[in-house]
Order: structure tokens, then C-alpha cells, then sequence
């Protein structure tokens, strides 16, 4: 049942579009009214962290703008009529009929037009993303189904060894997504895999997912996303899947994550172990560097911890905190409306790295209501407090001088190139980005030295001075 | 249009005013097109995707002080809130006023209810809305889903007005329903026309109806230099304050597309007069407008002196600043009215206009004759310069700017600023409209020009990075659209 939502944490399946653009090199085709297209830029471009339009988004997707008389009349016709002319116009190497509301609705087979209009110069495959269908996580899976399903109909698979694909996150709906799949190719590299991460500019684009089926294994990194994109790979192909949950931060779940890999794949584990080994003694040099606050302001340091996310990013990020930063689990608001095993899955992998989280795993997707649960805890304990959260808790933030990292949508006042909070380097940026806070919040000055950062030196050199 | 608030839908936009979102040509003609209510050309087979009547009704009903707003319709239409609320805080400090965040919900229209209809899901979203917000009055927006499944929401608004005794008033800006996403407009000042604004009990001799977006305090300083009050609408006012419109000595807007249809209405069936001159952007429209107003609020005397003495005043930046941009050339990518506003405004700055890109074209507008049309206006102080008309339309758009090849483009909508800035040409992005009118309006379209031209190097950058989508073909065409 899908509830009233007041603050959103997501959009609906047709934002999905964003995951086709992630995919380099392919282009969406939407089959909807339209605006449709572009709320979803609104959101999960501009709207998570300024993503932009870039190659062929934006105002630049095709799209039907479905009409009365496609409504009233079926709109395949004029579907039919759009793929033909932007086979002409817009150069890609897969398009991706995207079917919203209107489409939807009135039952226009997508798919059929899809696959009476591709041909090898000009993959189409289509896909249902009504919006009333669900929200951009379904979205995504959908696509990303479609895609084998439609476009790998025919592979023959031909396995090499140590090739593996990804599947992860959901492109743009995480802000961070850019960089954290670099950050995993990057590890999954360290092993010497070769790896179709199959989004992002770390990934060579479509071409990667003509040779999905070549996979020795798939990844899934996500409690509920790319699962059934695994399990029909192994239906089609044969392909075996390792389902780990845990979208790996820091050392600990990094290294596990990796030996798991390595272990599944029988890689040499002489190799598996330099590369981890090196990564981790990298990663302890940072951390005891780091050390100094640790110490001289132990009693100062946010400990209480509020999870504001997906099951993904959240289950990683949670375990990262209460793992390694010593943090006291408070809530875990789930916002994507997973199936309930992903769920129930996400909230016994928390409960057994530590007793505290248990119970505390909520399924919310109400911002407003989860702000509020927040606020009321936040004066109730009176303790600094970090909330891994989205520009809807800034105010929160701010009002109660606790620290908030955005760490999902929306995020509408911060721009995010290639910054990673997943992995050895993610779990290091996140470190840097909580313990600034630290100062930024006053938390240290406050506290230690009965001053506020707020009283400025305020000298200024006199008018005509020079600097040579 | 008689009675026209007797229907629960506004007319759309295609049909009312015979809107077109295809035409390349001269701006004569495109006029003449308009006096015959003649087709020019025809339409698309390859599209972009466009936007839509909802987009617009949001800015009319969102940021009303103290209402809710609540999407009927799946989350992918409730998609725009978070970046508005940074708007509507930004623009209430703008205008002087307490900062406040757009309080909406979401009916999250789901596939059940696609088939055995949300109505019931409505009724949560309305009462949620209430006991959340405490709100003077609910706008209950429909969508694409909403609308096509048949949901009766004018009889639940109607119901649960009585219920809760605050207006709810439905606003039907379904996606589908018109080509001209303009529509949206209409439809929001529709509802509010029907459900909020009260039959007039006295009239404010010196209270002019300014229908504006969220936008700066810049024509309550305008109006008193004839000692008249700026009643801005609808953005940041509250629910008495759009109850009371009906009380204005006359309506005047800062684009017509925006304000044709409720300025129409309130001088047919609520005796508010409209002022027939075009909105104040650049010096000879400003001088027209203040004339009009000054007739319709008993200033004739004071407001030839009051021109002068400002003419006086701008005159010696003014000369500074077109000396400083003798020789530059503009591409301006707007709304229908707004960019013939913006071609009056740079007109008068000396610039030279290059092209003009308008989002639609409305053939007819409420209330005025085909003579009195902002094109005709334009074309009177700019010229006839070169005009075509395309719903955003980048693969389109950008045929054209490579032709020109402009000093700058200054620009409307979100997201269109891109397509000059993968060129290296940087653009004015128009977000801020009140700012512009008047004869200040004019000295700070002058200085932002200047202050832009700095973005080139950094654009320059963005171009030689930049890759397009679009086929050597297609770039090669002789054809404007395809």
C-alpha cells in the first residue's frame, strides 16, 4: 500500500530515465505526457546534488508528450513516428522506450513498438515505467531487466574468466552514485577482475552490457536492487550471482567484501591479499592520523546516529558507523519500499553486528514524518547527534547545531561530482566530512574552550596595505 | 468568454487562444498569421520532451502564505517540490516577507488505484493535509493518472470544503489535456477565480493587481511614485488577500502570458478593469503602461511629469551602459509573451536582437484585439526581427544559435541556459522577472549583461569539453524541425 507522502524521498518508476542516461551511450525514448520528463530531471538531476543534464538529458530526452488525442486514441502511432525520426537526430547505441501514466494507462505496448522498430544499427528495447507502477527503485529494476530481457534475447554466452558485472546502485538517485562505482570498479579491479560496471563514466557503456552474458559471476551490492536482474541472468545465461547486501564502507566490510569475491571466484588469494593488505594499511594511516580529535575531543564527538536511506546505502553506511566509528545506533529510517525480506534481511544483518540496532530499523518514506521522530529523540536525549541524511533535514540540522551529511535525495544546495562514501576511499571521505562537522556545529570550541567560534578575529589590514 | 467561471475546467489554451508551438519566420509574420487565427506550419514528428499545465499551475497555486497544496497523482508529478521550496524561501525574503516552505502532500497514486479509483486516497490526502498544516485553504492538483481514470475531484473538494470550512479548490492541469503547458496557468487562476475570490465590497481606488511569479518587491516602489499599492498575486499572498483582488482599481501582470486569462475574468464578471498596455519592460512600454494605470486610477496629471523626471533620472547610466554594449547581440528564449517583454527591454538598451526562440505562441489572448498583441508591441519598438516558435526543442534550438552565433542569450526556463553554455555562450538565466520592469528594470538588465559577458572563458571551457547527441545529419539539414 503506498502512503501519502508529505516530503519525498524518491520519484516514480519513470525516473528510471535517469538510470537509462547512466548507461553510457544509450539514450530514453519517453512515452508519457509532457512534464513528466522533466520532473524527473528536476528531482534526480538538479535535485540530487546538480547532476546536470549532461550528454543527452534534460530538456534533450525524446518524448512523445503524449496528448488528448494519444489518450483517446492509443498513442503507438505516434511512438512509431518518434523512434523513426530519432534514429535521425540523436546518435546512441541503445534507446529506451519508456512508458509513463498516459502509456500506461491506456495500454499502448511499448515493447512491441520497441522491438518492430530495433535492428542491430538501432537497438530499442521497452519497458512499462507508468509512475503509477511504483517508485524509482522499481523503476530501475524494471529497466535494467528490460534491457537484458530485450536486448541480450539472443546471446550465446561465452564465459571469460574473471569478468564480472555490477549491480548496484540506482543512478542519480543516490548522489554519490558516480563515484562510488568508480570506487567499487576501482577495488573489484585491485583483484584483478575485470569489471562491467555497467553505469557511469567509469564504464565504457553499452558495450559492457552486450557482454553481461560473458560474466563468470554477478555482483549483487544492494539488500533488493539487481536481484532479479542477477536471477534472470543466471535463468538466461547461467551465470552464477553473489547476492551480498552490504554496499561495502570502510575497512572491515571492504576487506570482507573483497575476500568474499575472491573466495567465490577462487582468485589467487597471494594477489587477493597484497591488494587488500595495501588498501587497509593505507586506510589505518589515515584513520590514526585522525586520531588527535579523536582523543582530545572524545567527550565532544557526535555518537547518537541517525540513518536517513535507502537499504542499500543505509545497511552500508550503518554498519560502517556502528562498526568502526564506535557510533550509537538511534534509527535507520528505510525509504525505498523494499520488498519485506529486503527488509527484515537488512534489519537482522544490523542486529547481529549489534545488539543496539535492534528494532530500529523503521520503514518510512515520509521525510516529515521521520523528521519529526528525529527532533522529538534528538530533545529527549540532548546529545550530539550525526544524521546521515537530505536537504529535507537541514533545518533540523541547523536548529538543534547537530551534524548532518547528505547522504541521499534530495539535495538541493550542494554540488557532487565525484565524491564516494562507499569502499576504503568512501568510508575516509566520510570520516573527513563528520569529524569537520565537528568543528563546523561548534561541538569542539563550544565545549572545550568556553568560547564560540562566532567571535572573529577582527582585524583587518588598514586601507593601502599591500601583500608582495 | 462570459461566464466563464461557470464551468468546472478552464478552456484550454489550444482551442481558446488557438496556441502554436511551430512557426520560424519574420515577427510580421507570425502577426498576420495570428490576425487571420491562421495555422503557420506543421507540427513535429521528432519531440523533446516539453512540460506540462501542471508545471505552471504550481507556480500560481504553491506558494500561497498559509495553504496546502495536495498532488493527486503518483510521486513522479510531486517531483518539483523540493527545489521550490528553496525558491519560495529565497523570493519571501526577497519580497520582505517571513520565509515560508511550499506545504504540500501526495495522494501517491498507485496502480490499485488506477483501477478502482483514488478517490478515497484523495480524502486521506486532504485530511492529512489539514490536521498537518492547519491551512487556510487546499488546492487539490489533478494529474495525467487522476484524470484519465475519471476521479470525480471537483465532488470530493466540494464535499470536504463543507467538512472542514476552508475552500478546496481543484485545479485541473492534467498533463495531456493541452499542448501549451501555459494552460496551467488558466486552470490554476480558474480555481481560484470559482472557489476563493469574493465579490467585490468596496473598491481600493489605489490597489493595482500585479499578477506576478515569485519575484522581488519592485512594483510597490514603481506604483508609489503614483501614489498607488502593489496587491502582488498570487505567489507569497494569503488566502485573503486573493479573496480580496476583486477590490483593485485594475490588474496588470509582468508577462500577459501569465496573466491574460484571470485579468480577463476579474474585468468581465468582477468589474475590475484591466490595463490594456503592455507589462513595464523597457522604456517605451513602461512609459505606456504607467499611462494606462494613471488612466484607470485618476493620475493623469502627475504621471507625464513623474515619465519625464525618470527618463531624467536613468538617463545618464543608461547612456553609459549603451555605450558600453553598442554592438552586442542578443538571442532571447522565452516564454511567448515574456520574451516580446524581454525584446521591448533589450531594444531600449541597444542591443541588437538576433533571434528570438518564443516556448508557444498564443494567437489570440483574452481581452485584447490582435492589434494590441505583444508581438504587434514588439514589433513596433524592436523591429521585425526573426521569430520562431518551439516548446523547448534543444536539437531544434540549437540549429539556430549556431546560425546566429550570439554575444549571449538571455533565457527563461530551467535547464535551457545549457544548451547556449555547451556553445561558450553564456545566458541570462531570466529566473527573477520582477527585477527587469520598470526603468530600473532596464539599468540592471544593462549591468547583469555586463557582469555576464565574464562567463565566456569558463563557458569556453564547458564548449571544448562538451560532446552533443545529435547526428551529422541532422546538424546538417537544411530543415528548422523535423
Amino acid at each position: 500500500m503506498s502512503s501519502i507522502i508529505q516530503e519525498a524521498k524518491f520519484t516514480c518508476a519513470l525516473g528510471a530515465q535517469q538510470t537509462v542516461l547512466g548507461i553510457q551511450g544509450a539514450v530514453p525514448v519517453i512515452h508519457a505526457g509532457p512534464g513528466c520528463s522533466q520532473r524527473q530531471f528536476t528531482y534526480l538531476a538538479n535535485g540530487s546534488g546538480y547532476q546536470g543534464e549532461g550528454y543527452a538529458g534534460g530538456g534533450q530526452i525524446p518524448c512523445t508528450n503524449a496528448s488528448q488525442t494519444e489518450v483517446v486514441f492509443g498513442g503507438e502511432k505516434k511512438l512509431s513516428t518518434l523512434l523513426d525520426s530519432a534514429f535521425k537526430v540523436m546518435k546512441a547505441d541503445l534507446y529506451v522506450v519508456m512508458a509513463g501514466c498516459t502509456a500506461g494507462i491506456v495500454g499502448d505496448d511499448v515493447k512491441q513498438v520497441a522491438s518492430d522498430h530495433s535492428s542491430p544499427a538501432h537497438p530499442v528495447v521497452g519497458v512499462d515505467t507508468s509512475g503509477f507502477r511504483g517508485n524509482n527503485y522499481k523503476g530501475h529494476n524494471i529497466v535494467v531487466e528490460g534491457i537484458i530481457d530485450q536486448l541480450l534475447e539472443e546471446a550465446e554466452p561465452k564465459v571469460r574468466r574473471g569478468l564480472v558485472n555490477v549491480f548496484s546502485v540506482v543512478p542519480n538517485q543516490n548522489p554519490y552514485w558516480r563515484g562510488d562505482l568508480e570506487e567499487i570498479k576501482r577495488i573489484l579491479e585491485g583483484l584483478g577482475l575485470e569489471v562491467n560496471i555497467l553505469f557511469g563514466y567509469g564504464s565504457s557503456g553499452v558495450s559492457e552490457w552486450y557482454d553481461i552474458p560473458n560474466a563468470e559471476l554477478n555482483i549483487v551490492l544492494s539488500p533488493w536492487v539487481g536481484l532479479g536482474a542477477a536471477k534472470l541472468c543466471q535463468r538466461r545465461f547461467g551465470t552464477p550471482y553473489l547476492h551480498w547486501p552490504v554496499l561495502p564502507v570502510g575497512l572491515k566490510d571492504t576487506s570482507e567484501f573483497l575476500r568474499k569475491v575472491a573466495e567465490t571466484l577462487s582468485l589467487d588469494p597471494e594477489r587477493t591479499e597484497k591488494f587488500i593488505l595495501a588498501e587497509e594499511r593505507r586506510f589505518k594511516r589515515y584513520f590514526v592520523s585522525l586520531g588527535d580529535v579523536f582523543t582530545d575531543y572524545a567527550a565532544y564527538l557526535p555518537y547518537d546516529l541517525y540513518v536517513i536511506d535507502d537499504t542499500a546505502y543505509g545497511l552500508g553506511v550503518a554498519r560502517f558507523c556502528t562498526r568502526e566509528l564506535g557510533m550509537i545506533p538511534q534509527a535507520f529510517f528505510v525509504i525505498d519500499e523494499p520488498p519485506q525480506t529486503a527488509k527484515d534481511l537488512v534489519a537482522e544483518n544490523l542486529t547481529a553486528l549489534d545488539e543496539a540496532w535492534k528494532g530500529k530499523v523503521l520503514t518510512e518514506p515520509d521525510n516529515a514524518v521521520i523528521r519529526g521522530v528525529i527532533e522529538q529523540r534528538i530533545a529527549a536525549r540532548q546529545t550530539k547527534s550525526l544524521i546521515l541524511g537530505s536537504s529535507w533535514d537541514k533545518d533540523l540540522a541547523d536548529e538543534t547545531d547537530n551534524i548532518l551529511i547528505y547522504h541521499s535525495a534530495p539535495v538541493t544546495d550542494a554540488a557532487i561530482l565525484n565524491r564516494t562514501y562507499v569502499g576504503y576511499t568512501g568510508g575516509l571521505n566520510l570520516m573527513q566530512d563528520i569529524y569537520t562537522g565537528v568543528f563546523d556545529r561548534h561541538a569542539v570550541s563550544n565545549l572545550t574552550h568556553g568560547e564560540t567560534s562566532r567571535e572573529r578575529n577582527t582585524y583587518r589590514p588598514a586601507a593601502g596595505s599591500n601583500c608582495n | 468568454m462570459s461566464n466563464a467561471t461557470q464551468t468546472a475546467e478552464v478552456e484550454i489554451r489550444d482551442t481558446r487562444l488557438k496556441s502554436i508551438l511551430s512557426f520560424h519566420g519574420k515577427a510580421s509574420e507570425l502577426q498576420e498569421y495570428s490576425r487571420q487565427l491562421k495555422k503557420p506550419d506543421k507540427d513535429r514528428c521528432f519531440t523533446q520532451c516539453s512540460d506540462c499545465a501542471q508545471m505552471c499551475a504550481g507556480t500560481i497555486t504553491n506558494q500561497v502564505r498559509g495553504s496546502a497544496v495536495v498532488y493527486h497523482s503518483p510521486m513522479g508529478c510531486f517531483s518539483n517540490i523540493p527545489v521550490q521550496n528553496d525558491a519560495t524561501r529565497n523570493a519571501a525574503k526577497a519580497r520582505g516577507l517571513e520565509p515560508f516552505d511550499v506545504r504540500s502532500v501526495c495522494s501517491n497514486i498507485s496502480e490499485k488505484d488506477t483501477i478502482y479509483g483514488g478517490l478515497k486516497k484523495l480524502r486521506d490526502a486532504i485530511t492529512l493535509a489539514y490536521e498537518r498544516f492547519a491551512p487556510s485553504c487546499i488546492f487539490v492538483q489533478s494529474s495525467c493518472a487522476a484524470g484519465i481514470v475519471g476521479d470525480d475531484i471537483e465532488s470530493v473538494a466540494d464535499e470536504m470544503a463543507a467538512e472542514l470550512g476552508i475552500p478546496i479548490v481543484p485545479v485541473f492541469c492534467e498533463g495531456f489535456k493541452s499542448k501549451a503547458w501555459s494552460t496551467g496557468f488558466d486552470a490554476g487562476y480558474h480555481g481560484i477565480l470559482r472557489k476563493i475570490v469574493k465579490k467585490p465590497e468596496k473598491r481600493q481606488s489605489d490597489l493595482v493587481n500585479i499578477f506576478n511569479f515569485l519575484g522581488t518587491d519592485t512594483f510597490s516602489p514603481m506604483l508609489a511614485k503614483l501614489g498607488l499599492r502593489a496587491n502582488y498575486l498570487v505567489p507569497l499572498a494569503d488566502l485573503e488577500t486573493l479573496q480580496t483582488m476583486s477590490e483593485a482599481a485594475c490588474s496588470t501582470e509582468v508577462c500577459e502570458t501569465l496573466g491574460t486569462y484571470i485579468t480577463t475574468v476579474l474585468e468581465e464578471e468582477f468589474g475590475v478593469p484591466k490595463v490594456h498596455a503592455p507589462s513595464p519592460y523597457g522604456i517605451r512600454w513602461t512609459d505606456a503602461w504607467y499611462r494606462e494605470i494613471a488612466r484607470l486610477t485618476g493620475k493623469t496629471d502627475i504621471v507625464e511629469q513623474m515619465i519625464e523626471e525618470e527618463h531624467k533620472r536613468i538617463e545618464p547610466e543608461l547612456e553609459e551602459l549603451r555605450a558600453q554594449l553598442k554592438g552586442l547581440r542578443v538571442y532571447i528564449y522565452a516564454g511567448d509573451s515574456y520574451a516580446h517583454n524581454l525584446g521591448s527591454l533589450v531594444s531600449d538598451l541597444g542591443v541588437e536582437i538576433a533571434g528570438m526562440t518564443t516556448l508557444h505562441h498564443d494567437m489570440r489572448v483574452d481581452g485584447e484585439n490582435a492589434e494590441h498583441s505583444t508581438l504587434q508591441e514588439m514589433i513596433d519598438v524592436a523591429g521585425d526581427i526573426e521569430v520562431t516558435v518551439c516548446n523547448k526543442q534543444p536539437y531544434e534550438v540549437l540549429k539556430q544559435l549556431r546560425k546566429v552565433n550570439p554575444d549571449f542569450l538571455i533565457v527563461r526556463h530551467m535547464n535551457m541556459t545549457i544548451l547556449a553554455g555547451k556553445l561558450g555562450i553564456p545566458s541570462i538565466f531570466e529566473g527573477e522577472i520582477n527585477v527587469s520592469a520598470g526603468y530600473d528594470g532596464l539599468l540592471l538588465t544593462g549591468r547583469r549583461i555586463l557582469d555576464l559577458l565574464k562567463a565566456k572563458r569558463l563557458l569556453g571551457t564547458l564548449a571544448e569539453y562538451n560532446e552533443f547527441p545529435y547526428t551529422e545529419w541532422w546538424l546538417e539539414q537544411e530543415a528548422d524541425y523535423l
